[in-house]
């Protein structure tokens, strides 16, 4: 992909922006009309009861899903129903609720992958191994000690993944999302069967991504972590919107105390 | 001053090769022996025998060796299911067979080609990697079964096409009379072997051009000579394959075949990395179908069959997916066992029970068909026995793969202290 050189000026303010974003299954309404604005280089939660249709947003963002109606728009470009590597090499970057890692390559090997996307050597370099090839992978293989560094899993980069304690597997994931150069990251519950001081861990690890100019887009559902980390909150319950705000608005809202608790009678 | 860089200099160069090293690391110590024992093979064979019918079996085998090393590409990294890898053999074969034989002559072209063999094999690699291409870009868009069935049903129409464009394959009749490979004289010569000092001397080349620019020798029916020949092809193939696993894109092929969702979002066009996969295999086999058509000198149709398929299959899963020193070994195994075990075993019987004074077991009597036959009938029996055997022994293969430490070791080096902590912690 080309960049186009003057683009630093004319970047708009939101990184992502979801217009009327629709997403059915049949007769099932999984994200219905649902508009949001990511500004840049804030810590944007969308939280919701299970089946609200967070992760299925996700996946429309994500290009793993084609949106029924509505667009996705990211850095002020239209994604709508690109392809899952497209919207990658652009700069969206995910882990996932069910952690997906290749479970049979090492940590490194991991990070590596994600690496991929910015890599140029084609097939002749690799095939004959020049010269340009192996230093790119060697530049690459530091890169990835860097990131698992970051992430805290060094001592782990020649280990299967799936050998890896439920923690550093989360890490890890975030390791290999951070690896795409992403604009854009977002943890689907990276939070997920975390012990207290771990989720604390969870939350330094998070602002620590901030500061590399990633902004960061999550669906959690430990309060805590959401309430402690994020500047703006969007609530979904069946596939709506229903409150969007900073922590302590959202944390208020009639509406939301209802999706949650139910209604009181 | 400077006694680091002295002691560098110091370094020979056999401390360079870092043996010692080399042989703790399993896959290079597998390649060592393997390397080893092709050099030493044919002389051993020669003075042990008195005869090199043995190197040209081995000859035979570097053909399914290199099958098996292609087809690990697609199976083992990829985790592509291709039960049609015969095609691409035959593909290769009848590409070779076509422009390096008069077949032609009695085709509706009316001329006859004879293209060296040094071009025609990397045509017939090519050729075979295209029709890859042209099958997997609408089919690898399917899951895994999908891909199956489609190679399989592809592997069952290259045969059927060769029997019946008989204007052009020759059809039942095959491709007879293919010309021969050729090396350049200087790595032949030394080499050579037993047969090799009355036939040195006759340095022609069917190709005349050729002989003009090298000097080089006539393979005749010399099977050292294929043995060398295919012993250089391998290492070579051996030596991409490799640099290809140990790269972005084995990397990314080991992530599809892992999980492909993710590998999606981390930014790997899967389709065209799978096609690649499927098209680098394609070419391996067409590759070692070329060198087929020209070793044996003939292709026939029924040399491409499903069991040819099946059978490369075997050598990768039973030499462990994914490691290309394991695969080589597979494949070595299986031919031995098919081609040279079984074959031995029906005399082999007949003689121990000879010696064992049972001699009537040999004779044909009423419904036996004597120990011989009755031997040759269980040869599937035993085979299936003895893979059954070795997979629940090792299921993983005899050499699956493993961590790739070796690689990584200028990573490691600045963390060698964690790595001790690791050791310590184990």
């Amino acid at each position: 992909m080309s960049q186009q050189p003057p683009k630093a000026e004319a970047k708009p303010d939101n990184i992502l922006e979801l217009t009327h974003l629709t997403k059915r299954f049949g007769g099932l309404v999984a994200v219905d009309d649902v508009s949001l604005n990511i500004k840049r280089g804030e810590v944007f939660a969308l939280i919701g009861p299970n089946g609200a249709g967070k992760t299925t947003l996700f996946n429309n963002v994500t290009g793993l899903f084609t949106p029924t109606s509505g667009r996705v728009v990211f850095d002020g470009r239209d994604i709508t129903g690109s392809r899952p590597h497209e919207v990658a090499k652009l700069g969206i970057a995910r882990t996932f609720q069910n952690i997906r890692l290749f479970d049979f390559m090492t940590s490194l090997d991991n990070v590596r992958v994600g690496r991929h996307v910015r890599m140029k050597a084609n097939l002749f370099d690799s095939l004959f191994k020049l010269p340009r090839e192996r230093q790119e992978e060697e530049r690459v293989t530091k890169e990835a000690m860097d990131l698992l560094r970051f992430v805290g899993i060094q001592k782990q980069a020649h280990q299967y993944a799936r050998n890896l304690p439920y923690g550093q597997q989360r890490r890890l994931e975030i390791a290999r999302a951070l690896a795409t150069d992403p604009k854009l990251l977002l943890l689907d519950e990276p939070a997920a069967g975390f012990t207290p001081q771990e989720k604390v861990e969870l939350m330094q690890l998070v602002k620590k991504i901030l500061t590399r100019g990633v902004t960061v887009f999550l669906i959690e559902h430990d309060m805590k972590v959401v309430m402690g980390i994020s500047g703006r909150i969007v609530v979904l319950d069946h596939g709506e919107k229903i409150a969007e705000g900073p922590p302590e608005e959202v944390r208020n809202d009639v509406r939301v105390i209802e999706a949650y608790l139910g209604k009181s009678a | 001053m400077s006694e680091p860089v002295a002691a560098g200099k110091r370094r020979s160069l056999f401390a360079r090769l870092n043996l010692r090293e080399r042989i703790r690391d399993r896959d290079q110590a597998v390649y060592g022996v393997l390397l080893l024992v092709a050099l030493v093979f044919p002389w051993a064979d020669y003075f042990v025998t008195g005869s090199t019918s043995d190197v040209s079996k081995a000859a035979h085998a570097g053909t399914w060796v290199l099958l098996a090393i292609g087809l690990n590409v697609v199976v083992g990294f990829a985790g592509l299911l291709d039960l049609g890898y015969a095609a691409f053999f035959a593909i290769g074969a009848y590409t070779y067979a076509l422009f390096a034989s008069a077949q032609l002559a009695s085709s509706p072209l009316h001329h006859q080609y004879h293209i060296p063999f040094w071009i025609m094999i990397f045509v017939g690699m090519l050729v075979a990697a295209s029709f890859g291409a042209i099958l997997g870009f609408p089919t690898l868009r399917l899951r895994g079964d999908y891909l199956a069935i489609v190679t399989l049903g592809f592997g069952e129409i290259v045969p059927q096409l060769s029997f019946n464009l008989s204007q052009w394959t020759g059809g039942i009749n095959a491709i007879g009379g293919i010309d021969q490979p050729w090396l350049p004289f200087w790595i032949t010569g030394p080499w050579a072997g037993a047969n090799s000092i009355a036939t040195i001397q006759n340095f022609t080349c069917r190709v005349s051009w050729s002989q003009q620019l090298f000097p080089c020798y006539a393979f005749s029916f010399d099977p050292v000579a294929y043995y060398v020949l295919i012993v250089i092809l391998i290492i070579g193939a051996v030596i991409l394959v490799s640099n290809l696993y140990r790269s972005r894109i084995g990397r990314a092929w080991m992530a599809i075949r892992e999980d492909e969702v993710a590998a999606a979002a981390m930014g790997i066009n899967t389709v065209t990395t799978k096609l690649l996969a499927f098209s680098i295999g394609a070419s391996f086999s067409g590759f070692a179908g070329a060198y087929y058509g020209a070793s044996i000198g003939l292709v026939s149709p029924d040399s491409f069959f499903f069991v040819v398929s099946i059978t490369v299959l075997v050598m990768v899963v039973l030499g462990g997916m994914g490691n290309i020193s394991g695969v080589i070994v597979g494949a070595l195994v299986i031919y031995y066992i098919l081609y040279s075990f079984l074959p031995a075993m029906p005399p082999f019987v007949e003689n121990l029970a000879n010696n064992l004074g049972l001699s009537s077991l040999d004779h044909v009597n009423g419904n036996w068909p004597g120990l011989a036959s009755a031997t040759q009938r269980l040869n599937f029996l035993i085979f299936g026995l003895i893979l059954v055997l070795v997979m629940l022994l090792r299921p993983q293969g005899l050499f699956p793969s493993r961590v790739r430490e070796q690689e990584l070791k200028h990573a490691a080096v600045q963390e060698e202290e964690t790595v001790v902590e690791q050791a310590q912690a184990v």
